[in-house]
């Protein structure tokens, strides 16, 4: 570890902590429907859509009805991407002339874009057209984070409101989210990547000669349009397989500071709009800083288990840290800083190749999608995720004074942790479930590309990735298989919406209770114990469902390697 | 239900059919033509010509260096070595039979090539995208003696051409651009005088 490495970690913490109210206060002007300096410019745009789709962004929904938009929306988005990837022999933007998408890799990457996942089965450059990148992926890369912010932005409101039945509209939040914040800040990150040397043309391959002579086809694209969303909205689907460590991707240290920056960016924002809408912003500070202590201890552990290195190839002579799978203008530090990142919120997108961490340093990603995500966590789905533990972590706290638990001015009862433990069981169940199931089958078996521990580590991060909709992978795994496909597919589906459906039942819960006062024996929920208990829960309920898969995988792994068993 | 499905349904499909135009067809479009407009160079690749306007390679991309006449790049697991249309890392877990087996042959190159003491870490092992631009400054200077041989160079003049053309961003890590330190090379030598200087 170094100095430097050092600086990087606390220069990007400070940064994110300088831009949470500033993104916080945005958001909330959205949260709130209020007009923004952009209205004068995208108003009609605004007001365009709902004329042609017959909304009425003033009327307000229930939850039931909330969430059956949400889920007709998303249904409708996934398959267009699906018709577009199926068809994208015949469609135009085309330059390699690549094939029609196949049946089972288009129905797991149409899945996979519209849960925010974007767990790619298929390398971008040999699969994907231009068109298919721009119209069948990007959409998605916006859509899918529009509708996790006012997914949450429902569930604030559930928070906010007293004795009434509805949470806000859905069209009018996916529409608002998407116009004010992600779109113009989009233009201003593309341009900025474009500046520093990501491609943006709609050219195919451009053939060279090196300078030794030899030849070299150099794939480009509309690669910096989809590059901004991919990052803000956590989405993490690259336009190359190699993801954000190909130069064409992130090609200096500053792309991968602002990329890194990008992931939380919105995330952390929220965490502060949630304290506005509940009337105190100590309690978004609050959640923020358990959020905070989880990155920066998952961070400090992959930076010092990649320092350190591997030390099968230092007994051969090589010196210094872990640079298997790593970028020279990255090194170790903002290689691991990504790493964490990038799993503590649900983006998936790699600078490095996870899969060649060490044990110890890829224990750590794979355990921050395993906590749910929500160490800042994916864009809306972060905080809704973390609000889910918050109200067990209220419950729990209300079981050791024996008081009906309380948080943020609602009562909390048997309905809402019913519904809260109901999705949060779904994470570990779907994930242990389906990788105990493919480390039996044959079809399953087939897929890991190392052998011993570290192949079992391929597929639980698989299924883990999946299901927490992260969507990086111990990318040795062979995935684009009928079997694999589907029920990743599956997987994520699963991941997504039977998380999304009891958190909305619980917002709607929410908003019809009446507003509880702080009381003399209220538990206060923005001090330090509170904060200690966040964690302590986070951990606990992640930790322990994990710990024997983990023993089995990395752990295993780790006593291997140094031994120097190899496999 | 079924009216709230109905009432649903209009604006399922219609959003999605703009939001596809304005997200997928106009938003990329524009970022085009205002790439191409603002900063054509590196909207197209970053790609360097010579004299002859042939294009030789990208700032940018990573090309195989594997002369010994020149600073060498990494081992590249994008197809058959940096491969531009098929990104990859090797993907092999930290005891890997395959992966010390591969580092294991490089290192004896490397001997062979009177390269002494600890090997720089990523001398000897594959980028992440198997396209990697850069080496790091130790990299390149273990190389340094091989290259004073080939090209009858003192160690001290290769020493000062990696430092000049050396990077060290502080949010990332120290490391040198193997398409300018070679194209410097090259004119150094007085090889090719003919190639446009490679910008940065």
């Amino acid at each position: 570890m170094t100095l430097q490495g050092w600086f990087l970690i606390l220069a990007f913490t400070g940064v994110l902590l300088a831009l949470t109210k500033p993104v916080g206060l945005w958001l909330f002007a959205l949260y709130e429907g209020r007009r923004t300096p952009l209205h004068p410019v995208l108003g009609p745009v605004e007001r365009g859509f709902y004329a042609l789709a017959g909304v009425d962004p003033d009327e307000e929904q229930g939850w039931r009805r909330y969430a059956l938009h949400m889920l007709l929306f998303n249904v409708a988005l996934m398959l267009f991407t699906y018709a577009v990837l199926r068809l994208q022999a015949v469609l135009p933007l085309n330059p390699q002339g690549l094939g029609a998408v196949g049946e089972h890799l288009a129905f797991n990457t149409a899945i996979s874009f519209t849960a925010n996942t974007n767990w790619q089965s298929y390398g971008g450059e040999s699969t994907m057209s231009n068109l298919s990148q721009m119209l069948g992926l990007t959409i998605h890369n916006f859509l899918s984070a529009a509708t996790g912010t006012a997914l949450a932005f429902a569930l604030f409101r559930g928070f906010a409101r007293r004795e009434t039945k509805t949470i806000g509209n859905f069209w009018a939040d996916v529409t608002r989210i998407t116009l004010y914040l992600l779109l113009p800040l989009c233009v201003a990150i593309t341009l900025f990547y474009i500046a520093s040397g990501v491609p943006q043309t709609l050219a195919g391959v451009v053939d060279v000669q090196t300078l030794e002579g030899a030849r070299q086809s150099i794939l480009l694209g509309p690669v910096a349009s989809q590059e901004a969303i991919k990052m803000l909205g956590t989405n993490g689907g690259g336009f190359f397989n190699a993801n954000s460590a190909h130069p064409f991707e992130n090609p200096t240290a500053l792309t991968n500071f602002v990329q890194m920056l990008s992931i939380f960016l919105l995330g952390a924002g929220l965490t502060w709009t949630f304290g506005k809408a509940v009337g105190n912003t100590r309690q978004g500070w609050a959640i923020l800083a358990a959020m905070m202590i989880l990155f920066l201890a998952g961070t400090a552990a992959t930076y010092a288990a990649e320092a350190a290195g591997n030390p099968v190839l230092h007994q051969l002579g090589v010196a210094g840290g872990n640079m298997e799978g790593k970028e020279a203008r990255f090194g170790i530090a903002a290689s691991a800083l990504f790493s964490v990142v990038t799993t503590a919120a649900s983006c998936g997108a790699v600078n490095a190749m996870h899969d060649s961490f060490t044990a110890l340093g890829g224990l750590i990603p794979l355990f921050n999608m395993q906590l749910g995500e929500v160490v800042v966590g994916g864009v809306g789905a972060g905080i809704y995720g973390f609000l889910l533990f918050a109200i067990l972590a209220v419950f729990v706290a209300g079981l050791m004074v024996g008081r009906t638990p309380e948080y943020v001015g609602k009562k909390i009862e048997s309905r809402e942790v019913k519904l809260a433990v109901l999705a949060i069981a779904v994470l570990p169940l779907v994930i242990l479930g389906f990788t105990a199931l493919s480390s039996v089958l044959q079809q399953g078996l087939a897929g890991p590309l190392n052998k011993g521990p570290h192949g079992f580590s391929e597929i639980l991060y698989a299924f883990t990735s999946a299901v927490a909709n992260n969507g990086s992978a111990f990318a040795g795994l062979t995935a684009n298989t009928p079997y694999y496909d589907g029920l990743l597919g599956v997987a994520m589906w699963i991941g997504r919406f039977f998380i999304i459906v009891p958190m909305l039942a619980i917002a709607g819960s929410l908003a019809a209770k009446k507003y509880t006062p702080e009381s003399a024996g209220s538990f206060p929920t923005t001090g330090g114990l509170w904060v200690g208990l966040l964690v302590g829960i986070i951990l606990i309920l992640g930790g322990l469902t994990f710990l024997p898969s983990l023993a089995l995988g990395p752990i295993a792994d780790h006593l291997a390697m140094i031994r120097g068993q190899l496999f | 239900m079924t009216k709230d499905l109905s009432s649903a349904l209009r604006p399922a499909i219609v959003l999605t059919l703009l939001f596809a135009a304005l997200l997928g067809l106009l938003y990329p479009l524009a970022m085009t033509g205002l790439g191409q407009t603002l900063f054509p160079r590196q909207a197209n690749g970053s790609l360097v010509h010579d004299a002859h306007g042939k294009v030789i390679g990208s700032t940018v991309l990573g090309q195989a260096f594997t002369a010994d006449r020149y600073f060498q790049s990494r081992p590249s697991a994008a197809g058959k070595g940096y491969d531009g249309l098929s990104s990859s890392g090797s993907n092999l877990g930290p005891a890997s039979q395959l992966l010390v087996d591969r580092v294991k042959a490089d290192i004896v190159k490397r001997r062979g090539e009177g390269v002494a003491g600890p090997l720089p870490a990523d001398l000897v092992t594959a980028s992440g995208s198997g396209l990697d631009p850069d080496l790091s400054p130790a990299s390149a200077l273990a190389q340094a003696p091989r290259i004073a041989r080939v090209r009858g160079l003192t160690v001290e003049r290769l020493r000062a051409l990696v430092a000049a053309q050396a990077e060290d961003p502080i949010l990332g890590a120290a490391h040198v651009n193997l398409l300018a330190l070679n194209h410097a090379l090259d004119s150094l030598s007085g090889v090719v005088a003919d190639v446009r200087p490679a910008v940065r």
